[in-house]
C-alpha cells in the first residue's frame, strides 16, 4: 500500500506551502488569532502553575507542555463533532484547547473540590468528556489502546468519526501501543496516532531509547498502515497534515500515524532533577529562538496583515490575566470533603445501588 | 425443569443480552469463527454476524484496552479471555483504566464492560494457565468480582453484569462447563452482591465460591451421613460486592466456619472473610475460623499432585472436621 513519501530528515519547514492548504485557507482572520490566542493561553496558564508550583501550592507531577503549543492547539483545531481526543499525562495543553476553563484546570492542580475532577486525578489526569476529551493518562502508552476503543465505537455506531491518540516518543516501545497500531489497521479503526515526538523520552534521548530509521513513525509500515511526519512549531503543517489523517480516518476508516517533532522547554516533569544534564542550554535556546511555535505564528500573522503587535501585547496580558485569576480561583476554592474520598468509584453508589451487599471495605467500620 | 449446561447458560444469557441492547458486542480470542475455545460462544457468530461477535488477535492488552475505551462512550463489550491468567497481560488496562477512570475524572465516565473467562486450575495446564485472581481483582476499588458456581447464577449473574454500569470481571471455570443444572426457561436475573445459601445446615458454616462450592456440597453429603454434621453451605456467587449480612446470618446459626477457595493462602478471600466473621460475629463462634486454600506454591503440572495441591472433597471434610 501508499504510504506518504515524506522522510523526517526531508521535511522542510514550510510556512508559506502549509499556509496555502486548503485547510489553512479557508480560515478567516478571527480565527487565526482564535488559534494565536490559544497557544498563549496554554503557555501563560502553564507558567502560572510552574509558580504555584514552585511556590508549594501544588503538589505531584506538574509536566509543562511549554513549547509544544502548536500540537494540541493545531490538531485539535481540526476537529468535528465526532473526532475525540486522549492522551497521555503532559495533558494540560489539550484539555485548554478542547474548551476547558482556565479554573477547573488550576484548581485540579492545587487539589481542590472545584477542580475538573473534583481534585481526583491531579495534573496527569484532566478529562471533559461533553468536550470529547478523554484524558489525561499517566502510564506511558496506557492510553493507546482506549484511543482504539474510542474510535472503534464512531465505526461501530456508523459516525464519521475519528479519535485522535497522543502519546509521547517514549511510549513507541511500549507493547500496547503496538498492539493498538495492529489492531488499528487490521480492523479499519479510524484512530489517528500522534507521536508528539520532543526527543526525548523523560531524560533518555530519542537515540537512546529507540531503533529506528528515518522516523518512530516509519514503523507504521510494518502494520500496513499511513505515516507521515509533521514539524510541530509550524501550525499551519500541524493542521494540514493532520486534515489529511483524519479525512483517512472519516472516509477511508483508515488509521494514520503521525509524528509531530515539537520540544519541551522544561523538564520531563518539574521533578525532574536532570533536566539541564542530559541536553545542553544552548539546544534549549536555539530551538526557542528559531522554533518557537507562538513566536512564528505571530510573526507570520502580523507579516499576513491579520494581527499587530498591539493586539498581541492585549491577547498576551489577557491570558496572563486570565492565568492569575485562577491562581486566584484555585487558592480560594476549599478541598474536596473526607465523604468525597469515596463518592465516583461505582457509578451505581453514585446513582443509586443496583446491586447487593458491602462494598466499600473501611477497617474503622468493623 | 430443563437442564442446561454451564456453558449452555452462559451462552443463552449472552444471547439473550446481544438481542435485547445494541450496545453489547463479544470479543475475544476465538470467539467468532472458532466457535470459542471452551465453546461458550459457539453459533453466536453465525446467528449474530461480524458486528457483534468479533475475533481478535492475540493481544490481550490492546483488545481489552480498545473494550474499555469504547465501554468510555456508552458500548457494552463482552471482553473474553481465554484464560483468566491471561488478564495479567492486560493488567494495566484492566486495574489502571478499568478501575480507575471515574475517579480520575471526578465521576465523569463509567465503563459498563464486563471481562469473563475461566479461572482455576485443576486440569493439568501448569502455573501460567491456572490462576484464579478473583482476591487480587476483588482488592481495587471500582472493579466487581463474580463468581458463578452452577448454570442458574452463569446465566443469571451474566446478564445483570452485562446491564451493570461499572466494570464486573466475571470467572468461570472449564471445570463446571459441562456440568448441568436445572434453569428455567423464563428470563430471570440474579443480584450481583447476593450470596445464596445451597444447603441448610446447623453445625458448621462453609463459605466457598466457584466451584468450591460444588466440592463443599458434596464433602457436606458425606459429613453428613458419615460424621452426622450439618454443614451449611454459602455461595458468595459474587466476591465485591460481597453478602456480609449471608455470611453472619449464617455463622450466627452454626456457630463455626470454614472458608473454602482455590485461591493461594495468603491474603485470599478467606483471609477476608474470616477476618469479618471475628469482627462481626465474635461472641457467636464456638471455634476459630477455618480456612482451606490451595496449597502454596504455583500451579503443579503432576495430575496426582495438582488434585492435592487444590481444595477437594476429602480435604473439605478433613477441615470440617478440625474446625473444633
Amino acid at each position: 500500500m501508499p504510504t506518504l513519501e515524506v522522510m523526517k530528515k526531508d521535511t522542510k519547514t514550510n510556512l508559506e506551502g502549509f499556509a496555502a492548504a486548503p485547510v489553512n485557507l479557508s480560515l478567516k482572520p478571527a480565527d487565526k488569532i482564535k488559534l494565536l490566542r490559544e497557544m498563549i493561553r496554554i503557555r501563560r496558564f502553564e507558567e502560572r502553575s510552574l509558580k504555584a508550583y514552585q511556590a508549594g501550592s501544588i503538589g505531584g507531577f506538574l509536566h509543562l507542555y511549554i513549547g509544544q503549543e502548536a500540537v494540541a492547539v493545531g490538531t485539535i483545531s481540526v476537529g468535528g463533532k465526532h473526532d475525540h481526543y486522549i492522551t497521555a499525562y503532559r495533558d494540560h495543553g489539550h484539555a485548554l484547547t478542547v474548551g476547558m476553563g482556565m479554573d477547573e484546570c488550576m484548581a485540579e492542580l492545587y487539589g481542590k473540590a472545584t477542580g475538573c475532577s473534583k481534585g481526583k486525578g491531579g495534573s496527569m489526569h484532566y478529562f471533559a468528556p461533553d468536550k470529547n476529551y478523554w484524558g489525561g493518562h499517566g502510564i506511558v502508552g496506557g492510553q493507546t489502546p482506549l484511543g482504539l476503543g474510542l474510535a472503534f465505537y464512531q465505526k461501530y455506531k456508523g459516525l464519521k468519526g475519528s479519535c485522535l491518540c497522543y502519546l509521547g516518543d517514549g511510549a513507541v516501545n511500549q507493547g500496547a501501543f503496538h498492539e493498538s497500531l495492529n489492531l488499528a489497521s487490521l480492523w479499519d479503526i479510524p484512530v489517528v496516532y500522534i507521536i508528539e515526538n520532543n526527543g526525548y523520552s523523560m531524560g533518555t534521548s530519542e537515540a537512546r531509547s529507540s531503533a529506528f530509521q528515518h522516523s518512530l513513525a516509519k514503523r507504521a509500515e510494518g502494520y500496513n498502515m499511513d505515516w507521515d511526519v509533521c514539524m510541530g512549531h509550524d501550525i499551519y503543517e500541524v493542521r494540514a497534515k493532520t486534515e489529511i489523517a483524519m479525512k483517512r480516518a472519516h472516509e477511508k476508516s483508515r488509521p494514520t500515524l503521525l509524528e509531530i517533532d515539537t520540544y519541551r522547554y522544561e523538564g520531563h516533569s518539574v521533578a525532574d532533577a536532570n533536566k539541564k544534564k542530559y541536553r545542553s542550554p544552548e539546544e534549549i535556546d536555539e530551538y526557542k529562538k528559531t522554533k518557537d511555535p507562538i513566536y512564528l505564528f505571530k510573526t507570520k500573522l502580523i507579516a499576513e496583515g491579520v494581527l499587530t503587535e498591539e493586539v498581541y501585547e492585549t491577547i498576551d496580558q489577557e491570558a496572563k490575566n486570565e492565568a492569575n485569576a485562577s491562581a486566584k480561583f484555585a487558592e480560594e476554592s476549599p478541598y474536596p470533603t473526607e465523604e468525597s474520598i469515596q463518592e465516583d468509584i461505582y457509578w451505581e453508589v453514585d446513582h443509586g445501588r443496583t446491586s447487593q451487599g458491602r462494598i466499600f471495605f473501611n477497617d474503622e467500620q468493623e | 425443569m430443563r437442564k442446561l449446561t454451564y456453558r449452555e447458560a452462559l451462552r443463552e444469557g449472552l444471547s439473550e443480552e446481544i438481542e435485547r441492547d445494541d450496545n453489547v458486542v463479544i470479543m475475544g480470542e476465538e470467539v467468532a469463527q472458532y466457535n470459542g475455545a471452551y465453546k461458550v460462544t459457539e453459533g453466536m457468530w453465525a446467528k449474530y454476524g461480524d458486528r457483534r461477535i468479533m475475533d481478535t488477535p492475540i493481544s490481550e492488552a490492546g483488545f481489552i484496552g480498545m473494550g474499555i475505551g469504547a465501554s468510555m462512550l456508552g458500548l457494552r463489550p463482552v471482553m473474553e479471555l481465554m484464560f483468566f491468567s491471561f488478564a495479567y497481560v492486560a493488567w494495566d488496562q484492566m486495574i489502571n483504566n478499568a478501575s480507575a477512570v471515574r475517579y480520575m475524572s471526578g465521576g465523569k465516565i463509567n465503563c459498563p464492560i464486563v471481562i469473563r473467562g475461566p479461572a482455576n486450575g485443576g486440569t493439568g495446564v501448569g502455573a501460567t494457565h491456572s490462576h484464579t485472581p478473583e482476591n487480587a481483582i476483588a482488592n481495587v476499588p471500582g472493579l466487581k468480582v463474580v463468581c458463578p458456581a452452577t448454570a442458574y447464577d452463569a446465566k443469571g449473574l451474566i446478564k445483570s453484569a452485562i446491564r451493570d454500569n461499572d466494570p464486573v470481571y466475571f470467572m468461570e471455570n472449564t471445570l463446571l462447563y459441562g456440568e448441568s443444572w436445572d434453569v428455567p426457561e423464563e428470563e430471570y436475573l440474579v443480584p450481583i452482591g447476593k450470596a445464596d445459601v445451597k444447603r441448610e445446615g446447623k453445625d458448621l458454616t462453609i463459605i466457598a465460591h466457584g466451584r468450591c462450592v460444588i466440592l463443599a456440597l458434596k464433602a457436606a453429603e458425606i459429613l453428613q451421613a458419615e460424621h452426622d454434621l450439618d454443614v451449611e453451605v454459602v455461595d458468595l456467587r459474587s466476591i465485591r460486592p460481597l453478602d456480609e449480612e449471608a455470611i453472619i446470618n449464617s455463622v450466627r446459626k452454626t456457630h463455626r466456619a470454614l472458608c473454602v477457595e482455590e485461591n493461594k493462602p495468603f491474603c485470599g478471600v478467606g483471609a477476608q472473610i474470616s477476618h469479618l466473621i471475628q469482627s462481626k460475629c465474635f461472641d457467636d463462634l464456638d471455634a476459630p475460623v477455618k480456612r482451606l486454600s490451595a496449597l502454596d506454591a504455583p500451579a503443579i503440572y503432576s495430575e496426582p499432585l495438582e488434585k492435592l495441591q487444590l481444595p477437594n472433597v476429602d480435604r473439605i471434610i478433613k477441615a470440617a472436621l478440625s474446625v473444633g
